[in-house]
C-alpha cells in the first residue's frame, strides 16, 4: 500500500491550562509535560499557561497522527516531547510508546506547528511518509 | 464508589450533559469530555480513591465509561491491597 501523509489537529482551551495548574500544580504539569518543555514556557503562570496549551494541542494533535489502536495503550503525554530549538522553532520528538506506534506507522518525522491567539491555543501535526509519494 | 465517580465527573469532565442523567455505558468523550479535562479527571480520581493510574496502563477507553473507569478503579485498589 502506498504511504499516504497523515494530519492531526487539536484545540486547547489556555484557561483550562490555568485552571489545572492552580487546582493540581506540580502533579498535573509533571504527568504532563517534560522538564524541556516547562522550562520552554517559564514565565507568569498565565504567559506559561499559554505555551503549555500549545504543547498539550500538539501532543493530542501527534496521537491523532499515530493513530492507537482502541486497545492499545494511550502513549503517555510526556513520550510526545516539543523540543524548542535556540531559534525559536519547535518540533516533536517521541520516546516510549510514542516512538513505537511511529515505527509501527512507518512515520520517521513529523512536522508541527502551533500558535495561540486569545484563549485558544492550536497545533496541526503531519507525518511525512517514509518513501516519496510517486503517480504510479 | 459510583457516588464519588460521578462527584469527579460532574466536577472535572466538562460534560454537555447532566452527570446525575449519565448511564453507565456512555462514552464521556462524545459526551463532551475533552483530552485536556480527561487529565483533570484522572487526577481527581487519585485524589479520591488514594491511588495512581500507572501511565503505561492508562489507554483511553480506561476512562471511556463510568463502567470502565470502576474497572480500573478496582484494579488499582486490588494491585495496591
Amino acid at each position: 500500500m502506498r504511504p499516504g501523509v497523515r494530519v492531526g489537529t487539536d484545540v486547547t482551551a489556555i484557561p483550562d491550562v490555568l485552571a489545572s495548574m492552580t487546582r493540581f500544580g506540580d502533579r498535573y504539569l509533571d504527568r504532563v509535560f517534560t522538564p524541556h518543555e516547562r522550562a520552554s514556557c517559564a514565565g507568569p503562570p498565565a504567559v506559561a499557561a499559554a505555551g503549555l496549551a500549545a504543547r498539550f494541542a500538539a501532543k493530542e494533535a501527534a496521537v491523532k497522527v499515530l493513530e492507537p489502536a482502541p486497545d492499545d495503550a494511550r502513549p503517555p503525554w510526556r513520550s510526545i516531547e516539543v523540543r524548542r530549538r535556540p531559534s525559536g522553532a519547535c518540533h516533536l520528538e517521541l520516546s516510549g510508546e510514542a516512538a513505537r506506534l511511529a515505527s509501527r506507522a512507518g512515520i520517521n518525522e513529523l512536522a508541527l506547528s502551533m500558535s495561540h491567539e486569545g484563549s485558544v491555543a492550536i497545533a496541526v501535526v503531519v507525518a511525512l511518509p517514509d518513501a516519496p509519494i510517486s503517480d504510479d | 464508589m459510583d457516588d464519588r465517580i460521578r462527584d469527579v465527573l460532574s466536577e472535572h469532565a466538562r460534560l454537555a450533559i447532566d452527570v446525575a442523567d449519565l448511564g453507565d455505558d456512555v462514552d464521556l468523550y462524545q459526551a463532551g469530555m475533552t483530552s485536556h479535562a480527561s487529565v483533570n479527571v484522572m487526577l481527581a480520581l487519585e485524589d479520591a480513591f488514594d491511588i495512581e493510574f500507572p501511565e503505561h496502563r492508562l489507554g483511553k477507553r480506561r476512562l471511556e465509561w463510568v463502567t470502565a473507569i470502576r474497572t480500573a478503579l478496582t484494579e488499582l485498589n486490588k494491585g495496591s491491597g
